[in-house]
């Protein structure tokens, strides 16, 4: 490997290969290759029985379900609301539309604990939405519900920041070809707008859901953390740790991070069936 | 100062760009490097500038090997095909770029560096436009201050990459007589490269033809004419 | 961005959609603003005043700032320097690095934390030797800034890796036949070519950074006025119901979320062409 870099980098007569390869292979290995690989290695320590008992706990199964079962019904719910956002910011013009547009990325910047706990006191049974949705039995706060509501919205900006673009790119022209041959509004929309930009919705629903199973800080405070009922895997980990139990810890999280890998691996390919679409 | 290249070659990811190249070119020439594209022309220069070093070889300026030296210890001057200007910096800044960061010691006065900059936009005819961007130039314009900047270190080696490439026909025609007198005048040594063979033979004292990494000839266009080498010659030139 | 009129919908379903976009983003964005700051100004402004100005919540910003500016800084360094590697050189291994540097993004913050945990902690890798020589990473500021440079990791090389892919080399190739050295080539052309991507990495990055929650939570300890930050002050507070102490520390995390969008907006209406790739 080094003889070929050595070899390769002579294709570029700009200096600072070395030093600047060298500070990005030192920082990538020291931030973040050896610390995950700590997960895997502590994980085990205790043998695989050992992990399979803290990974594969009924409480621990429970929370994967609930993780992973809300963060897949968020991205769905914003698929549908985000393109619908998209499509007003790509088609339509109307006053401030420019703040609208800068709106959408509030969630990308606000901390999650403020997101967190103004979500709580606008869903508990005595905030403004709480109030109204508590008396027709659909309590959200501290509750599974609460979980959905979170991360949909930690969701909305990763489903309209993907699709946007390539809403946008979609040609005026095509649209008319369909309009000549005799389909509706409707139909065009059905049968050439949506299939044209699937490849991005699918995109933004891979990186909403990789998200929102993550997703620690705008949670907690929202859901009940009741274990087996609105306990999310995060917490699972955190709640071990305070125990010193280090490779239960380890064992769920790395189930998280199997997840994670998965997900990346999924969009490389969306991403591969999105370029192939354009081109 | 002469420029003497021999036996160079270069490879790029495994396809052959330059196969054995040796080359005389004697101060005060004007040389072009003539052929289709894919046939290491842009190489030869770039190897010749520093920004490509070669897998076998030497290149010397004069008596000094400089097969080892850097692209900014060379000494050269060199025209991008797109002009690389710095979009960020004025006009003057461009020009002036190369003497502003020359060593402290030997680095010319700010007054200095000002008049050499209003000396250069009076050669390449552009007197007055110092405090324009980039942006706010013409193509052909953009061509000259280009050419300013490379001279502003009075370098002996003038090297320019299709320098006409992106112009229209009158706008070359001018510029080639523009460069054809500063070569005079600054008794320099140039080397450039095109595609283009009209171009070639009309500027040039000599031109090298390439082909896959070769020389096919070298002489001067009444001889390449009257005498073509080899078959390639012939067809290329038809 | 004007549809030609044929392809328009017809007006009452465009006035549809455009309502239930407006709703949408009111429900779930403006209304969690709104709950913040109001949340934050219950008890008047003399309470919100009293809350960010006690020793606890000072120690707080202080905290916070610090851990920022060092983490920040850090990355900002491994950004240039793994972009300048990846966009000026050709070498094998580009996909897979590029990957690695995006990695944290698809890592959950609780496992960000962890690593460090499992590494420095007292059952961790590490911990003996470390209580041996009385060397505190975790529930210390080492150990918050650790999980800080590990979520924001990848903020600057990822906004500065296609955006000098797109440049290519021949400025800095001009700037080399000219006679500057390396570093007059990076500072004088390379630099002020990328500074509003540089910027606008910076900026994101920095959010991020003052903002995490779940990363910081897990190495921070939680002893007040000692290992803090904002939101684990705020998560600290609101924990102990002191909940407009809780949102006062929250609005001023909301303030910077806001001053960071309005820049990023800026940044990107201003110098969209400059972020891209220059044409």
């Amino acid at each position: 490997m080094p003889s070929v870099i050595a070899r390769s980098s002579r294709h570029s007569p700009l200096p600072g290969f070395g030093l600047s390869l060298g500070i990005t292979i030192f920082w990538l290995s020291a931030i973040v290759l050896i610390p995950l690989s700590a997960v895997f290695l502590k994980s085990t320590t205790d043998g695989w029985d050992a992990f399979w008992a803290a990974a594969g706990s009924p409480r621990a199964l429970a929370s994967y379900r609930l993780t992973f079962g809300a963060a897949l019904l968020a991205a769905a719910v914003n698929c549908v609301f985000g393109l619908l956002v998209a499509w007003v910011l790509v088609r339509y013009s109307f006053p401030f539309k420019r703040l609208f547009g800068a709106l959408v990325d509030l969630p990308f910047a606000l901390p999650t604990a403020v997101a967190g706990i103004a979500l709580t006191a606008l869903y508990a049974d005595t905030g403004m939405i709480g109030k109204v949705l508590a008396p027709l039995g659909l309590p959200v706060a501290y509750k599974p519900a609460g979980v959905v509501v979170a991360l949909v919205f930690i969701g909305l900006p990763f489903i309209v920041r993907t699709v946007e673009p390539v809403l946008a790119e979609v040609s005026s022209e095509m649209e008319e070809a369909a309009l000549t041959l005799g389909a509706s509004r409707w139909q065009t929309f059905w049968r050439v707008i949506l299939p044209t930009i699937l490849p991005a919705l699918a995109t933004g629903f891979a990186l909403a859901f990789a998200r929102g199973a993550g997703e620690y800080g705008s949670v907690i405070f929202i859901a009940g953390n009741m274990p087996f009922q609105s306990e999310i895997a995060p917490l699972l980990i955190i709640t071990q740790l305070e125990e010193y139990d280090y490779a239960g810890a380890a064992a769920i999280a790395t189930v998280m991070l199997a997840v994670s890998f998965a997900m990346l691996l999924v969009l490389n390919l969306l991403q591969h069936w999105q370029r192939r679409r354009r081109s | 100062m002469s420029i003497h290249i021999e036996g160079v070659s270069k490879t790029f990811s495994d396809y052959p760009a330059l196969n054995g190249v040796s080359l005389e070119i004697g101060n005060g020439e004007f040389v072009a490097l003539l052929g289709p594209s894919g046939s290491g022309k842009t190489t030869l220069l770039r190897i010749i500038a520093g920004l490509e070093t070669p897998e076998a070889g030497c290149v010397r300026f004069g008596n000094r090997d400089v097969t080892k030296s850097s692209a900014a210890s060379r000494g050269i001057g060199f025209v991008f095909q797109h002009y690389a200007l710095f979009g960020h910096m004025t006009v003057a800044d461009n020009i002036a770029f190369g003497l502003t960061v020359m060593p402290r010691r030997s680095r010319p006065k700010g007054g200095e560096i000002k008049r050499r900059v209003t000396q250069l936009l009076e050669l390449v005819q552009l007197p007055g436009l110092g405090d324009r961007y980039p942006s706010q130039l013409s193509g052909g314009q953009r061509q000259r201050v280009a050419l300013a900047r490379a001279l502003a270190r009075d370098p002996k080696i003038l090297l320019l990459d299709e320098p006409f490439g992106a112009l229209d026909a009158k706008v070359r025609r001018e510029l080639r007589g523009a460069l054809r007198t500063i070569h005079e005048e600054l008794e320099l040594t140039s080397v450039f490269v095109t595609h283009d063979h009209e171009e070639a033979f009309t500027l040039a004292d000599r031109v090298a033809l390439l082909n896959e990494g070769r020389i096919e000839q070298f002489a001067p266009p009444e001889e390449i004419e009257a005498r073509p080498e080899s078959d390639f010659v012939r067809t290329f030139l038809s | 961005m004007g549809t030609r009129s044929t392809l328009r919908e017809p007006p009452l379903v465009k006035a549809l959609l455009m309502a239930a976009a407006f709703a949408y983003i009111a429900l779930m964005l403006l209304l969690p603003l709104w709950a913040v700051m109001s949340e934050a100004f219950r008890a008047g402004a003399k309470a919100w005043a009293a809350a960010v100005s006690e020793p606890d919540a000072r120690a707080a910003i202080k905290l916070t700032v610090l851990v920022a500016a060092i983490a920040v800084p850090l990355n900002t360094i491994f950004g240039v320097a793994a972009a300048w590697a990846i966009s000026k050189f050709q070498f094998g291994g580009k996909a897979v690095l590029i990957a690695f540097i995006e990695l944290p993004f698809s890592v959950s913050p609780v496992v960000s934390g962890l690593v460090w945990v499992l590494l420095f902690g007292a059952q961790g890798w590490f911990g003996t030797w470390l209580i041996d020589r009385d060397i505190q990473i975790i529930f210390a500021l080492p150990g918050l800034v650790l999980a800080t440079v590990f979520v924001t990791f990848p903020f600057v090389a990822r906004q500065l890796i296609p955006l000098m892919t797109a440049q290519g080399r021949a400025d800095e190739e001009a700037a080399l036949t000219l006679g500057a050295s390396g570093w007059q080539t990076f500072w004088h052309v390379t630099l002020p070519n990328i500074r509003f991507g540089l910027l606008y990495g910076v900026l994101l990055c920095n959010a991020r950074a003052m903002g995490e929650f779940g990363a910081v939570s897990v190495v921070s300890g939680h002893i007040r006025g000692e290992t803090n930050t904002m939101p684990l002050h705020v998560e600290v507070l609101y924990n102990e119901y002191n909940f407009v102490a809780a949102f006062a520390v929250a609005s001023l995390l909301t303030l910077l979320a806001l001053v960071t969008l309005a820049l990023k907006s800026a940044l990107e209406w201003r110098y969209r062409a400059a972020l891209a790739a220059r044409t």
